[in-house]
């Protein structure tokens, strides 16, 4: 079984992410190599041939591009398997390589059952294993699942790739993310209130929930999309990621891009009305309540 | 101008799922638009708005209860409704489905594709991308922001902790819609009695899908539990006499 990893750089950096599908690629035994667009100033720790397209001339995210590239890869290496991080590059740049080289994609691998990838269905509620047909496929592992091969200190055998590939977008940069207000990273006890909170006017009773415990209120996406919260508050893969003595999700179902955001928290208690909600699988405590009544009547007892 | 926004109904994720073999039972469920494609279906129609004179297609591809989500689609904007009648809609992968999709589109010449960055029921996160390499435009995907001035679009992309690539491209062009994108209205009751009059027209599967599945779901199942964690159900006020206990047991925050 040979497999063949996509790393990924963003800003003038090797993303870490590398390191999990290395872990993947460790778990399943595979033969390795890997493909970068990035720079040999920052080069991943793996000690196998990495195919290095210099992000200079190719750009970082350019994917027609390294679409094309990766293509010349595959020729060369022929793997079974190509595997990209469940990330924002991933998730782009995997259904367009498999689609050039007809050959299925399969998303967000969180386990490796007989062989076979699983993935999950309607907020990780459930499962399913999948069997791509013909013996090469493309699969984006979610972040997380695998957990990191741990530093060797290694060096990788560079190989420089190029080709003629033309893009079909202009990429002129990046936005940083809204700073500000405040640092959610340094509060001992954060409530987060999620969609559940049902309108704007109960942002209110989270966030006295958080003054009764001393900490600060934060909030899952949806409320933050809904511009009830501010963006400075969210938590999670888009938002902030926090690890406090006591996390309280009020409201909250518990999808993958919150839970990475929070799941490293000492203690979570999780309000929810839905007893089978996701965010029972990383919660201390779940309570099984409306929080419109739950929550004022833990504050009145504080 | 020719615009096309795809959809698709999903179960409401906080319904109460049971395993019918290889996937979940589709009776006695709540149906409704998949969340990204509400976002879709807005700047479908904001682009509409803007430029005037333009015809805005929605498609759907399923059994004959889609026509609801249709419906509120046609109720928020859209001009004319496409929807591929497939009993099987919900098994097919999405090289399947992207494939039926590109297939309608063709020879259509949409200048503008929406689609949501994913579903949520099996968020694959492949059909848009696919449908655009399908028809050889390019794509952008995870958009959070969209700007469209004389075929020319500027759009943001979302990456890891709220960090946008900021990125160009010309029509014909496709775009996955990410949360957040825009504010997705609410049908008004005279839009949704005008959305009675437009156009749905129904086309069959089978003429529009020339290829096989790339993958097969063998399995489906329910994650074991694994956390212990505590799960408490009672009056409220007894609940939060119990949590108070325990947070005081179990974290320092209290002390
Ligand atoms: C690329 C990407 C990045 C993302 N980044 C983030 C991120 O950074 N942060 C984030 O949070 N999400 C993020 N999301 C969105 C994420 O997938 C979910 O859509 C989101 O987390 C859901 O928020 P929620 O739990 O508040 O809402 P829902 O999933 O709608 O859940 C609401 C919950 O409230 C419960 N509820 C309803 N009424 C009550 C009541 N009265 N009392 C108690 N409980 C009630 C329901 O049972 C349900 O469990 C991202 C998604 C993508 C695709």
């Amino acid at each position: 079984m040979k497999i063949l990893l996509v790393a990924e750089y963003r800003d003038g950096n090797l993303l870490e992410g590398y390191r999990e599908l290395l872990g993947f690629s460790s778990k399943i035994n595979a033969e390795t190599v890997m493909f970068l667009a990035g720079s040999a100033d920052s080069l991943p720790d793996f000690g196998g041939t990495l195919y290095l397209a210099d992000a200079a001339i190719y750009g970082e995210f350019n994917p027609a591009i390294h679409k094309g590239l990766l293509t010349e890869v595959v020729a060369k290496e022929q793997p079974d398997i190509v595997a990209f991080s469940h990330s924002s590059y991933g998730w782009d740049l995997a259904p367009r390589l498999a689609c050039a080289l007809k050959v299925p994609q399969i998303s967000e691998v969180v386990d490796f059952k007989d062989s076979l990838p699983v993935v999950p269905v309607c907020n990780a509620k459930m499962r399913r294993t999948v069997k791509p047909t013909g013996s090469r496929y493309v699969l984006t592992l979610q972040a997380g699942a695998f957990p990191a091969l741990e530093e060797s200190g290694s060096t990788p055998e560079v190989v420089q790739i190029d080709g003629d590939y033309k893009t079909d977008i202009t990429f002129s940069g990046y936005e940083e993310a809204e700073k500000g207000g405040v640092d959610l990273s340094k509060a001992e006890v954060i409530v987060s209130a999620g969609r559940g909170i049902g309108k704007p006017e109960n942002v209110e009773i989270v966030s006295k929930l958080a003054d009764k415990l001393g900490g600060e209120y934060g909030a899952s996406r949806p409320v933050v999309d809904a511009e009830w919260v501010e963006h400075n508050r969210q938590v999670g893969t888009t938002g902030q990621t926090v690890s406090p003595k006591l996390y309280v999700a009020c409201g909250i179902s518990g999808a993958i891009q919150h839970l990475a955001g929070m799941k490293k928290s000492e203690f979570v208690v999780a309000i929810n009305t839905d007893k089978d909600a996701p965010i029972g699988e990383v919660a201390d405590v779940l309570v099984v309540a409306d929080l419109q009544q739950f929550v004022p009547a833990l504050v009145e007892k504080l | 101008m020719k615009i096309l926004v795809c959809i698709k109904q999903v179960p409401d994720m906080e319904s109460k799922f049971t395993i019918d073999g290889t996937w979940y039972n589709t009776s006695d469920l709540a149906w409704r638009m998949n969340e990204y494609d509400e976002y879709s279906v807005e700047q479908a129609v904001q682009v509409k708005e803007q430029v005037g004179d333009s015809d805005l297609t929605v498609l759907c591809i399923g059994p004959d209860r889609v026509k609801e989500t249709m419906k509120k689609a046609l109720a928020m904007g859209c001009d004319r409704g496409v929807h591929i009648v497939d009993d099987k809609a919900a098994q097919r992968d999405p090289w399947e489905i992207a494939s039926m999709i590109a297939k309608f589109a063709g020879d259509k010449e949409f200048d503008l594709i929406f689609c949501g960055m994913q579903s949520q029921d099996r968020a694959s996160a492949q059909v848009g991308i696919y449908v655009a390499e399908m028809l050889c435009i390019p794509s952008v995907s995870t958009i959070v922001d969209f700007q469209y001035d004389d075929a020319n679009v500027t759009v943001k992309r979302e990456l890891e902790g709220g960090v946008k690539a900021l990125i160009s491209t010309g029509t014909p062009a496709l775009f996955t819609c990410q949360l957040g994108l825009n504010t997705p209205r609410y049908p008004t009751l005279p839009n949704i009695m005008k959305a009675k009059k437009k156009e749905l027209l129904s086309l069959q599967a089978d003429d529009f899908l020339e290829v096989t599945a790339a993958q097969e779901t063998t399995e489906m199942f329910f994650p074991e539990k694994k956390g212990g964690g505590l799960v408490l159900e009672g009056d409220p006020a007894e609940l939060a006499d119990r949590l108070i206990q325990i947070i005081k047991e179990k974290t320092t925050v209290m002390g």
